[in-house]
This record gives structure tokens, C-alpha cells and sequence, in this order.
């Protein structure tokens, strides 16, 4: 037998999970997320080593979700050196790289840019000629090699639909910075829109250094027990990228977090189509799973006032939680939450002995839930008036109705998983669920959903239909997602189209359509049997 | 009345435009960056009131056109509306006292403060729209008489093209063509008029409009206003007339496909509160056209009909409705100027294939309340 750990940093905690070959959970750890983020890695690893007998020899792979990406960008720390160069010229000029970022983000990098001529149209035509101006492009890295940049990302005009100028200025990058130099190539990361895959590849270049820290901090300790796993990351959109790819794009490991709990739950209960609703002490995040990945938001999103056209997961959140604090008004109306007494709920609730109504303590006056705990004593909410608690539980049950059916993309009733801490909010049935499922060892989804995670392959691009048919184009696009999907490491025989979108355009009357696509499939054993010395 | 435009008129101009923009038109965002570099740069816009063009100063509308998918990605260089409204320039032997817009919905709301700041002419607050409209005859410029041509065109890469054709309608027929040939998208200079032509053909004050909603949409989503009351509000001392409610609900299906062009469709809404039990269809091509209840007809194009989020009142564009959004159908009555025979033949439902006759919102609003 085989194992895994799935690890998921949290804004508050980190969680570890050991898992066998067959995803059934071994053992799992909850721990505080530290400041500095390793120190919780190590904490959460050591909390679920230490339970188990299994032979560390034989725990071959590690999933790490991890939030250092976001932070750095949050903090501005750690943030490399970066020169923007985008290849649009003769057209592009208006709004340079960068020009909408923070100041200070714009300081944290650099802001250093420059304009190459090059790119093409919608259906491939060069804009300026085939290829780039070399000598044009040799004196600008020269000038990066002078300037003690650290890491560059590389955009074009049309790239999704034709990577080649991209790449022949990443060659010529190799050539003169060196082989190790950190390029970013904006048509691996972000989907159509110049402006926001250019930033994405901007944010990413500047976060070289920040995964190279966390992957040598997640490997010492790796060392400390004798484990010899290979390393993946989790993305956003819920699959894996090895390490070698993570240092490449670490901008993907933005988001991962919602999107491994969603997941997680979603394995716990068995089910591949359905909506998670996972509860916590302020907040409720709503997602829905189909086929097994998490549906993601079709707007753009912005990190830390940067707009990036990103996909993350369409993740519905409203202020309900355990510790929502329930207020009547003068009328009588009934009002819980966004507000929050939070992680302090053992201490301020009423049934804990506090002097705050909370959502928990109605639930827990409704006499229809209890909660296991030497400090909780239901007693406490006996003058409790019962059209109260009858109202608060009616306005909670309404919210996340509400949620739950905006979620969904067509009427038809869904199960809902419901997960967390604060779950037990919910007693009874949903309106708008077939069914409601509540899994074990929900408390630590979100490391589960990083251990079972497969690899994926993307595409967006504009295709054209003059002289062959949508059929053909359609066969086309299928196969070039499979292909990348293969590429990222997944097992041939399981790759599986996801998802496959075709998005018309509007104000441009021709034979033209733009196809975004994704595949996902298991992650190739022979991939982690190479580690296996 | 003159006024000044700085960063944050453009940001709230963005928003009414997409509201104004009835569900198309292009998102505002590219071209609000534009924009807001142009102020940074040269400071703030002056944009003055239609009866403020002296009766022989020449105003020459800029707009893009073409696909906003192919602009974002292609962006531009910022001085090609420039460039082509030089061409029109050149041609007709004068010079621009100002520029316009051609459509006050969507991204075309902000193209002439980038040409404006940049020659420092002042816009004029007005268009020819209204809302947003698909082609370029569809404008009270032509309606009443202004020949568009001669019209420039201009492309990032500095290809140009001066266009002369015997009426507007050929004008859209090939300038289109052209555009595709351009890359898809292309900056054009059109409509050049006296200023005695201006007062007569443009539907005035739209812009101004714009600003004025979307500050009402942003302070309501700071909390500080009802959003609905506020557009009734702003509505009703404009042009236009008084804004209605015709429908709250939960959006349950949207339907699009796409041909020459156009994005074809339409949403389904369930109807809730005062609606309990009713359901909504609105139809768009590009915009939204037509809205009926129960198979009863309730708003017709050219009156304004636009998907706002409940909660927050910000504008839904068709590309952007989705299944579950609980949403606030409104309708606007356009100025009489969009409403004579003549703008009807232009663009009346007939123009976009639907076989019936234009009637008023506002007297199919008032007949509905009356049954009820």
C-alpha cells in the first residue's frame, strides 16, 4: 500500500490528512495556521505523523494548498524584481502594463515595462510580420540582464489563439538571462483579455521567489521525518501541478482553498454533481461541483486591486455563521448576522456562559440540535422567547435556501453537502435539495479535496470555421485539451473533456467562434513510481 | 451647462452606460482606463451642453466598432478616433469644435473623452442613440437628415480608410465589412455636423445622464439610497421619462445562440413579491428588445428595457445573466425625439424582425395597473 498527504493552509487553519491509494482517510490534523505559514506545515504534519504507525517509506506523494501566494501579494513581501514585456506593436499603447495596479504594488515590483512589436489578429495574421524584430528584443533583455531584474513575464497580442511570438521571445530570454532565468508566459496562465492576463502574468512573476520558499520549507520538513514524496500543488480550478510547474506559475495556487473544501466534501458524500455548502463560525461559503470540478466564476476577478481574468471558483458567500450575532428590532423582526462573535463563540455565546445571542444558541434553545460540550448548557437559554428562536432559525434557513438556488444553473433539486463547524444551523431539509448529506470527517475537507486532486489541461481560443466545418473545429479544440491535459502529467486512458464552452461573438458578423474548453484525468501512477528508488 | 470631467464622473459614467446600454453595447472598462489616463495626463474633460456648439462650428462624433471581445485583447493605441476623426477633418476642409458620442450605452459612452482630451476639444453631452443600438444608421443623425460620410476609419496598425457612400444604411453595410478586414475592430469618425444640426438631431443631455445614474447606482451600493427610486428620480427630469419596475424575480433560464453577429436569445424570470405567479420573457439581440409577461407585451425597442441585480442595483449585461439571479427588470421611455414615425421605421420591432407595432411603455404600464 501507497499513501498520500493532502495539507490545506487555511486563513485560519491548517489541516493534514493521510490517505491510502484508495483515498480512504488514514488519519487528519487540525492545527492553527502560523504567521509565518511554515511553522503550521510543520505543526499540522507533525499532528498527523505522530498518530499514525504507517511506514513513512511508503508515503509517496504530498498535497500542499497553500495561501503564500495571496499573502505575499497582500503583504508586498518577498515579491521579486519584474520587467513586463508585452509584444503589441504597432498596436497596444494605450494603457501600459501595470497602469491600474496599487502604487504600492507597482513599487513591490518594479514597475518596469516595455513595448516589442509583434502579435497577431483574432485569426492568426501577423499584426507587425511573422515573427519577432530580433535585434529589438536583444538590446531590451540585454538591458533587463544590466537592470538586476529578477523574473520577467512575457505577453501577446492574440496569444491564446497563437503562442508562437510568446514563446521565441521566451528562447531568446534562455539565451540571454539564462537557462534558470523565471519567465512567464501569459498564454499558459490567463484566457483572452490583454489587460488581465498580462497582469496575471505580471502577479505571477513576482511570486518566483515565494513558492521557491514554501517548496524548500515543505521538503526540509519532509526530510526531518525521512519521507521521500514527490511535492504537488493545488490550483484554483482543483487539480494538481507538479513542483517544477508550481515555481513556473504560482499565481495558480491562488484560490485553491474553496476550491479543495468543495471538493473534499463532494468526495466524503460520493457524490460528483452537487452544491457544498460549507458552514463556519461568520461566513457561509456556497460552491457547486459538476462532474467532479468545482463551476467557476465567468467574472473577472480582481487580487488585491489588480483585475485579472483568472478563473476562480463561483463561490457564493453570505454572513451566516455558528457565531452570528441575532438582534430584535423595535418591530419585532428578526435579524441574524453579517456581524459575528467569530472563534470567541465558546466564550460569548449565551449557552457558553456569555451574554451574546448567537445563531448556535437558537438552534440549541429549539432543543433541536445539542452540542457535546462541558461548557455548554442549554439551561442558560430557558427565558429565551421561542417566536425569537423560531424567527432566527426561519431567516438562517431562508438565506442559505436562497443561496443554494443561485448557485445552481438550472431548477432541477440538487443534493447539498453541508460541512463545517457551523452545519449544525441547519437541521433539517433545504428547499431546492433532493437531499441533504452530512459527511465524516468533514472538518477537514479542504486537506482531503488537495489529496484526491487530479491534473488538468485548459484552452481558450478564437477558431475559424472558413473551409472546414464546426464539427471539424469542435474535434480540433477537444483533442488540443486532451493533449495538455496528457502534457500536465494525467494518465491518458482517464483524461476527460470537463467542461466545453462556446462563446459567441458579439458585434462581428463572420464564420468565426471562441471555444474555451478543460480536461482532467487521473494523475499518472508511473509519475510518482519514478521517486520510488 | 458646462462641466468638467474628471476620474470619478468616468468611473459612474461607466456604470449608467452599462444601463443605458440595455444588456450590450460593450463593456466600459477598457475604455474607462483610456480615459482616466487622458485626465491624469492632461487633467480633467470640459463637456458642454448641445446649445453651446455656435450654429457653423463643425462637431464630429468618434466611436469604435466592431467586436469589444477583439478590443480587449487588441487593445488599442489611443490615438486611432483621433486619426480618424483627422480624416473627416481633412476631407471636409475644417476643423472640429468638439466631438460626441455616437451611443451614450457601453463602451462608445467614453471613446470621444479619449480624442477630446487629447485635441482639447470639449465633448458634446448628447449621442444619437440613446441606448445602444447594433449598426450605425440606427442614429437620430440619421433619422433626421445628417449624412454620415464623409466617415474615417482607422486601425491600430495606421491603416486608414475614408469612406463616401449615397446613404447611411450602404454606410454600415460596408464600413462593417471593412472593420473585419481591419482585425475585427476598428475607430471611426463619423456624422459630421453643424452646430445647428447637433441641436436638431441629437437627442441631448445623455451623457450627463449617464454620470447622474451611475453615481445614483454607486451611492445606492454604499447603502446611502434606494436605487430604484433613485433612478425613477433621475428619469423622470430627463428626456426620458419616468422609470417603472416591470418585473422582480429570479432569473430560471437564459437561452442564447449566435448568428452574423449577433448574440440571439432570451431570459426567463420568475416572478416574485408583487410578481408571485407571473413570468417574464426578454428577448435580446445584442440588447434587449422585447419584454412580456405572461404573453402580454410590456416593453418594445426603442424604449429601454435593463436587468439590475436586486440587491445591489448594478446593471446585468445579457453576456453576463445567469440562472439564479434574482434581479429588477426596468423599463425606461425614450425622448420623443426616438419615438416619431420616422425613428420607428429605423428602429421599431420590425427592424429586428418582430412582427407587431410599437406601443409606449408607459401607456401598456398604465393599462396593466388600471386591470389590476
Amino acid at each position: 500500500m501507497i499513501y498520500k498527504i493532502g495539507i490545506d493552509v487555511g486563513g485560519t487553519n491548517t489541516d493534514a490528512v493521510i490517505l491510502d491509494e484508495d483515498n480512504n482517510v488514514i488519519e487528519s490534523k487540525k492545527t492553527p495556521t502560523t504567521l509565518d505559514v511554515e511553522t503550521g506545515i510543520f505543526n499540522a504534519l507533525e499532528g498527523v505523523l505522530s498518530k499514525t504507525d504507517i511506514n513513512f517509506h511508503h508515503i509517496k506523494s504530498v498535497m500542499l494548498g497553500t495561501t503564500h501566494a495571496t499573502n505575499a501579494i497582500i503583504e508586498r513581501k518577498n515579491l521579486a524584481k519584474i520587467a513586463v514585456l508585452r509584444i503589441c506593436l504597432p498596436a497596444g499603447q494605450s494603457i501600459e502594463p501595470m497602469f491600474s495596479w496599487d502604487e504600492s504594488l507597482k513599487e513591490a515590483v518594479g514597475n518596469q515595462y516595455y513595448l516589442l512589436h509583434g502579435g497577431c489578429e483574432f485569426d492568426g495574421r501577423p499584426l507587425h510580420q511573422k515573427g519577432l524584430i530580433k535585434e529589438e528584443c536583444v538590446s531590451v533583455l540585454n538591458e533587463i540582464k544590466e537592470t538586476g531584474i529578477e523574473s520577467i513575464a512575457i505577453t501577446s497580442i492574440f496569444s491564446p489563439v497563437l503562442e508562437d511570438y510568446e514563446k521565441e521571445l521566451a528562447d531568446m530570454a534562455k539565451e540571454i538571462l539564462g537557462e534558470d532565468f523565471p519567465v512567464s508566459l501569459s498564454c499558459e496562465i490567463g484566457n483572452l483579455g490583454l489587460l488581465e492576463r498580462e497582469s496575471s502574468a505580471a502577479l505571477n512573476a513576482s511570486l518566483v521567489k515565494v513558492i521557491k520558499k514554501v517548496s524548500y520549507g515543505l521538503e526540509r520538513s519532509l526530510e526531518r521525518y525521512g519521507i521521500q514524496a514527490k511535492i504537488f500543488f493545488a490550483q484554483n480550478d482543483g487539480t494538481l501541478m507538479s513542483l517544477n510547474y508550481a515555481q513556473k506559475y504560482p499565481i495558480l495556487t491562488i484560490g485553491s482553498g474553496p476550491t479543495n473544501s468543495i471538493r473534499g466534501a463532494a468526495y466524503l458524500s460520493g457524490l460528483e454533481d452537487c452544491i457544498v455548502c460549507d458552514i463556519g463560525g461568520t461566513s457561509t461559503d456556497i460552491g457547486i461541483l459538476v462532474k467532479g470540478f468545482p463551476r467557476q466564476s465567468s467574472l473577472a476577478v480582481d487580487i488585491e486591486s489588480v483585475r485579472t481574468n483568472f478563473r476562480m471558483p463561483d463561490i457564493i458567500s453570505i454572513g451566516i455563521g455558528g457565531g452570528s450575532i441575532v438582534r430584535v428590532k423595535e418591530d419585532g423582526e428578526v435579524t441574524v448576522g453579517p456581524d459575528s462573535v467569530g472563534y470567541n463563540i465558546m466564550t460569548e455565546s449565551i449557552a457558553f456562559g456569555g451574554d451574546t445571542l448567537t445563531a448556535t444558541d437558537c438552534l440549541l434553545a429549539s432543543g433541536l440540535v445539542t452540542i457535546d460540550s462541558p461548557t455548554c448548557d442549554p439551561n442558560r437559554l430557558q427565558s429565551l422567547n421561542q417566536k425569537t428562536v423560531k424567527k432566527a432559525i426561519s431567516v438562517i434557513t431562508e438565506k442559505v435556501s436562497v443561496s443554494v438556488d443561485k448557485i445552481k444553473t438550472k431548477n432541477d433539486p440538487l443534493p447539498v453537502v453541508l460541512v463545517g463547524g457551523g452545519s449544525i444551523l441547519i437541521p433539517g431539509d433545504i428547499e431546492g435539495a433532493s437531499k441533504v448529506i452530512r459527511p465524516n470527517y468533514s472538518d477537514c475537507a479542504n486537506a482531503i479535496g488537495a489529496a484526491i486532486a487530479q491534473v488538468s489541461g485548459e484552452i481558450d481560443k478564437i477558431y475559424s470555421f472558413e473551409g472546414r466545418t464546426r464539427e471539424d473545429v469542435v474535434a480540433e479544440a477537444k483533442e488540443q485539451v486532451k493533449q495538455h491535459t496528457i502534457e500536465a502529467g494525467a494518465n491518458s486512458d482517464t483524461v476527460e473533456i470537463i467542461d466545453f464552452e462556446e462563446v459567441p461573438i458579439a458585434y462581428l458578423p463572420s464564420n468565426v467562434i471562441r471555444i474555451k474548453a478543460k480536461a482532467a484525468g487521473e494523475l499518472l501512477k508511473s509519475t510518482l513510481e519514478v521517486t520510488n528508488v | 451647462m458646462t462641466m468638467w470631467i474628471g476620474e470619478q464622473e468616468i468611473e459612474d459614467l461607466a456604470i449608467g452606460a452599462a444601463l443605458l446600454g440595455t444588456g450590450g453595447g460593450g463593456d466600459p472598462y477598457l475604455g474607462k482606463l483610456m480615459v482616466q489616463k487622458a485626465i491624469r495626463k492632461n487633467g480633467p474633460i470640459k463637456m458642454i451642453d448641445p446649445t453651446e456648439v455656435p450654429d457653423d462650428e463643425l462637431v464630429i462624433p468618434t466611436a469604435m466598432m466592431g467586436a469589444p471581445t477583439i478590443m480587449v485583447e487588441k487593445i488599442p493605441n489611443g490615438d486611432e478616433s483621433l486619426k480618424s476623426l483627422q480624416l473627416v477633418e481633412e476631407q471636409l476642409g475644417k476643423k472640429a469644435y468638439a466631438t460626441m458620442p455616437i451611443e451614450c450605452g457601453g463602451l462608445n459612452s467614453t471613446i470621444p473623452f479619449v480624442v477630446a482630451s487629447e485635441l482639447g476639444i470639449p465633448v458634446v453631452d448628447g449621442d444619437g442613440m440613446g441606448r445602444a443600438f447594433p449598426e450605425l444608421n440606427m442614429e437620430t443623425f440619421n433619422i433626421y437628415g445628417v449624412n454620415g460620410t464623409p466617415m474615417g476609419l482607422y486601425n491600430e496598425r495606421g491603416d486608414k480608410c475614408l469612406l463616401t457612400t449615397l446613404d447611411n444604411k450602404m454606410l454600415e453595410h460596408i464600413s462593417r465589412g471593412i472593420a473585419i478586414r481591419m482585425g475585427g475592430a476598428c475607430h471611426i469618425a463619423l456624422y459630421g455636423m453643424s452646430g445647428t444640426d447637433v441641436r436638431r438631431t441629437a437627442i441631448p443631455n445623455t451623457i450627463s445622464l449617464c454620470i447622474k445614474l451611475g453615481r445614483a447606482i454607486r451611492q445606492a451600493g454604499e447603502g446611502k439610497q434606494d436605487v430604484i427610486k433613485a433612478i425613477e428620480h433621475i428619469t423622470e427630469n430627463s428626456i426620458y421619462g419616468k422609470s417603472v419596475v416591470l418585473f422582480q424575480g429570479k432569473v430560471v433560464d437564459v437561452e442564447r445562440r449566435s448568428t452574423d453577429g449577433f448574440v440571439r436569445g432570451k431570459a426567463i424570470v420568475e416572478g416574485f413579491d408583487n410578481f408571485e405567479g407571473e413570468e417574464l420573457v426578454v428577448e435580446f439581440q445584442n440588447e434587449n428588445l422585447v419584454a412580456k409577461v405572461d404573453d402580454h407585451t410590456i416593453a418594445i425597442v426603442p424604449d429601454l428595457i435593463s436587468f439590475l441585480d436586486l440587491e445591489t442595483g448594478s446593471p446585468i449585461t445579457t453576456e453576463g445573466l445567469r440562472y439564479g439571479f434574482r434581479v429588477t427588470c426596468i423599463g425606461i421611455p425614450t425622448p420623443d425625439i426616438m419615438r416619431s414615425e420616422k425613428a420607428l421605421q429605423v428602429w421599431g420591432p420590425r427592424d429586428f424582425g418582430y412582427d407587431m407595432e410599437y406601443q409606449k411603455i408607459e401607456e401598456i404600464y398604465d393599462t396593466r395597473r388600471e386591470k389590476v
